[in-house]
């Protein structure tokens, strides 16, 4: 399962990456790594994009940059 | 092969040059860099921009025991990776590779002490760039309000540097940074740390070597296309290499890190190393309860309770800009409006005077009356940005705005160019990525700007039948006007979607985007800031309409032949004798104005009118028409002085003018047929929908972009389609 499909309010730990990019580095360097812990806060109106916490942190992304997120653990 | 560069490769200079020692400032995107700086400097700054980017420069002085430093406030960023040139910036002006910019002799990295572990990814790749490094742990207010304790002294020896606790929105630990500050340039101290020895031992081998194959190449350039496989740094030490280096960084990449890529395994070596040191200096309690962020994001990131927040926010910024800008701009209107009769009264009647009135005065007066406008407006920005509300905005409105090839972040810039395009593209600087800045920079001035309102308000009051349909309720007048406002935001999406697809095509940017906590804005932070905005709007745009507006008066008022004064000095006088009492003086009043049309015709705008009045044929434009728009290219409101002018009323002229209406409503062809047909003025509010007759923009767009390129697109492009619109309805209207 990849962080676009986790639903709003869920908790997740990050599994791994889809692909290797510039993008995912970026995403990685934000301290979405492997065995980092992450929950869906909400969604903008249209579903999209979505925000995360993580690391005492609020993150915003888009769907098609938390579908390259593998998740496990979700509760 | 250029064998003198191996070997002697361009030392970065070193350290203590100059009398004036060098401070670079960098940190994270919204941890209080700005706050802090302005903290150090206070009005003592001035922004300039990096030389070949978009990147906004912030120099300032700060007086430290030792004397003065010059500080140069660096972009906020995550970390040292580029995918731009704008992005490689930071890292440029850390190893002394920016033009303009010396070397720094020591770094300021602004840490927020309530995110420490993702802070400190930054923190250890700038101590690792070799400079005397102190660490101001920023935002400690924060950090207590959320339980969470920092070992300074412990965190400070684990990093090898100096680490001072501050909180700059009250200007605490401000003298502490200081002293810090004076001892690192004082006694240089470099820290060892170094969590990726062995990248970094790769790296210098690869740039030997590449240097001995005679190439002209700096370590850090090579550990950062190392590092960032398809970065910017990759593809600009490919420029700079006469072989294809690809394969060999590939092979050292291979080497360093067989199982996963170079880049991802410095992320996830760096954060273990964070993750350890933070495990032993930073103690968190469990908090209990609910934040004021989450209780705050619970209504404002709601998708309905959010975006009807939204939209009321909106509401009140741009009423704001209107209603409180209006009396200042007003008032503008007045002091200018009373020291040109002032001047009238007191100056002999001539060329110098017009110049003062006509020429200077109108011309400043027409810069000075968008300050109001741009400095409301930008209060407002600073805030809701300050405040953390300008990222919610940017996260709601990213889905719509993606349609057209943007992201969130244009949202505000655009609708900010309703009021006026100067302060939208001035907004635009909150788009972190160049492609949709540029986009977004050009869809700007379609947006009906508040100097398109007069122009439009006389053209249809004066041409558009005053018919209500539905008892009223729709009213034709108002109908055109709102069409007219959604011709520029389609004109304004279809470029910036045109653009998108073609010149400033590439990868979609990323939304990666910190959504910080809500905090209260720091009032001192934002009147320096205002006040640095207000001074580069009145210098930069100042000069350049202010030659403009003297040019256009030149042209306007030459060459001003002797020999209209004298007939028309001679009808007076025959006036004199045939009229008097109040037909007398509406006679006097009637010959003054057919002067200044006379002397208008005369004028070398009156000829140039003449001259490309067959451009403007097709459009249904004779001469008049002609010189009054092409005398407005400055400024687009100008067409209402320069038609009063030309037809010839008199005195003031604004869309009010009952008389303006009705002399364009008579005007006639020498064969007698009317010009202002129906077609022609749709036309010509199609042509002023769309063209980009404003210097100031032009400007704008011109400092923004850091190029004259874009400017000219825009201007080009812009006239462009406003001729070919007009061309179009009145070839159509005259066909149907
Ligand atoms: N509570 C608290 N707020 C702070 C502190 N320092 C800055 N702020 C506030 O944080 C907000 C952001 O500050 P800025 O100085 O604009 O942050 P920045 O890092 O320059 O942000 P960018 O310019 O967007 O990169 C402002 O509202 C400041 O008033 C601090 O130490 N404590």
């Amino acid at each position: 399962m990849t962080l676009a499909e986790l639903k709003t309010g869920q908790k997740a730990v990050v599994s791994g990456f889809k692909e290797y990019s510039p993008l995912t580095q970026r995403i990685m360097q934000l301290g979405v790594l492997e065995d980092t812990v992450l929950e869906v806060l909400r969604r903008a109106p249209a579903g999209d994009p979505i925000e995360i916490r993580l690391l005492g942190y609020a993150l915003s992304l888009r769907q098609s940059e938390a579908s390259l997120i593998e998740l496990r653990d979700i509760r | 092969m250029n064998i003198a560069a191996s070997g002697d490769r361009p030392q970065a200079q070193k350290h203590g040059h100059g009398p004036t020692p060098v401070i670079a400032v960098i940190g994270n995107p919204n941890i209080g860099k700005s706050t802090l700086f302005n903290q150090l400097t206070g009005l003592r700054q001035k922004i300039a921009n990096f030389p070949g980017v978009t990147v906004e420069k912030h120099v300032g002085t700060v007086t430290l025991t030792s004397g003065d430093a010059n500080i140069v406030d660096l972009p906020g960023t995550y970390s040292l990776s580029a995918n731009s040139p704008d992005e490689m910036i930071v890292a440029d002006v850390l190893y002394g590779q920016v033009e303009d910019t010396e070397i720094p002799d020591m770094v300021l990295v602004v840490v927020d002490a309530s995110t420490l572990r993702r802070n400190l990814f930054l923190v250890s790749q700038v101590i690792e760039a070799g400079l005397p490094t102190v660490v101001a742990l920023n935002m400690v207010d924060v950090a207590e309000a959320n339980g969470i304790n920092i070992d300074v002294e412990r965190l400070g020896a684990e990093l090898g540097v100096r680490v001072i606790p501050v909180n700059a929105a009250r200007g605490q630990g401000i003298d502490a940074v200081k002293g810090a500050m004076v001892d690192a340039l004082q006694q240089p101290h470099l820290s060892s740390l170094n969590v990726l020895p062995d990248v970094r031992k790769a790296s210098a081998e690869l740039a030997r070597e590449l240097r001995d194959a005679g190439n002209h190449v700096e370590d850090y350039e090579v550990e950062r296309a190392l590092v960032d496989a398809g970065g910017y740094a990759e593809q600009r030490l490919q420029r700079a290499c006469t072989t294809d280096i690809i394969p060999q960084l590939e092979a050292v990449r291979e080497r360093l890190s067989p199982d996963r890529p170079l880049g991802a395994s410095e992320a996830h070596r760096r954060y273990a190393w964070i993750n350890a040191l933070a495990d032993e200096v930073e103690t968190s309690a469990v908090k209990t309860g609910v934040s004021l962020t989450e209780r705050l994001d619970a209504v404002v990131s709601h998708p309905l309770a959010g975006s009807v927040l939204f939209v009321l926010v909106m509401a009140i910024v741009f009423q704001s800009v209107f209603a409180w800008a209006t009396p200042l701009m007003d008032s503008i209107d007045a002091v200018a409006g009373a020291l040109s009769d002032r001047l009238n009264a007191s100056l002999p009647e001539g060329a110098l005077t017009s110049l003062l009135v006509d020429g200077v005065i109108a011309g400043v007066g027409s810069v000075v009356i968008f300050l109001p406008q741009i400095l409301i407006l930008f209060a407002f920005i600073i805030v809701l940005e300050d405040s953390g509300y300008m990222a919610r905005a940017a996260f709601m409105m990213d889905r719509v705005m993606r349609a057209c090839g943007l992201s969130g972040t244009s949202f505000v810039p655009m609708l900010s160019s309703f009021a006026c395009a100067v302060p939208g593209i001035m907004a635009t600087r909150i788009i972190p990525n160049r492609r949709d800045r540029i986009a977004t920079i050009l869809a700007a001035p379609f947006m009906t700007c508040s100097a398109r309102l007069p122009v439009y308000a006389l053209l249809i009051s004066a041409f558009v039948p005053q018919q209500t349909y539905l008892a009223g309720i729709i009213n034709l007048q108002g109908m055109v006007l709102f069409g007219l406002y959604l011709l520029g935001i389609v004109g304004g999406v279809t470029t910036a979607w045109l653009f998108k697809r073609t010149a400033l095509r590439g990868p979609t940017p990323s939304f990666l985007m910190e959504l910080p906590p809500y905090r209260l804005p720091n009032l001192k932070s934002l009147l320096i800031r205002l006040w640095e905005r207000a001074r580069i709007f009145l210098v930069r745009a100042g000069t350049v309409i202010f030659s403009v507006a003297v040019i256009i008066w030149a042209l306007v008022y030459f060459p001003h032949p002797q020999s209209i004064q004298d007939e028309f000095d001679m009808k007076r006088e025959i006036a004199a004798l045939k009229y008097d009492g109040e037909v007398l003086a509406q006679r006097l009043n009637d010959l003054d104005n057919q002067q200044a049309a006379a002397y208008l015709e005369q004028s070398y705008l009156g000829r140039i009118g003449k001259t490309i009045e067959p451009i403007f044929r097709p459009l249904g434009w004779d001469w008049k028409v002609s010189s009054a728009v092409v005398a407005s290219f400055p400024a687009r409101e100008v067409v209402i002085a320069v038609m009063g002018t030309i037809y010839a009323v008199g005195g003031e002229v604004d869309e009010e003018s009952a008389g303006l209406r009705k002399r364009i409503t008579a005007a006639t062809w020498p064969d007698g047929s009317k010009v202002f047909t129906l077609p022609m003025v749709i036309g010509l509010l199609v042509f002023y929908a769309f063209c980009l007759q404003c210097v100031a923009t032009v400007a704008a767009i011109g400092r923004e972009t850091d190029s004259w390129r874009w400017p000219v697109i825009a201007w080009v492009y812009m006239t462009a389609l406003g001729y070919a619109g007009a061309f179009l309805v009145v070839q159509l209207g005259s066909a149907g």
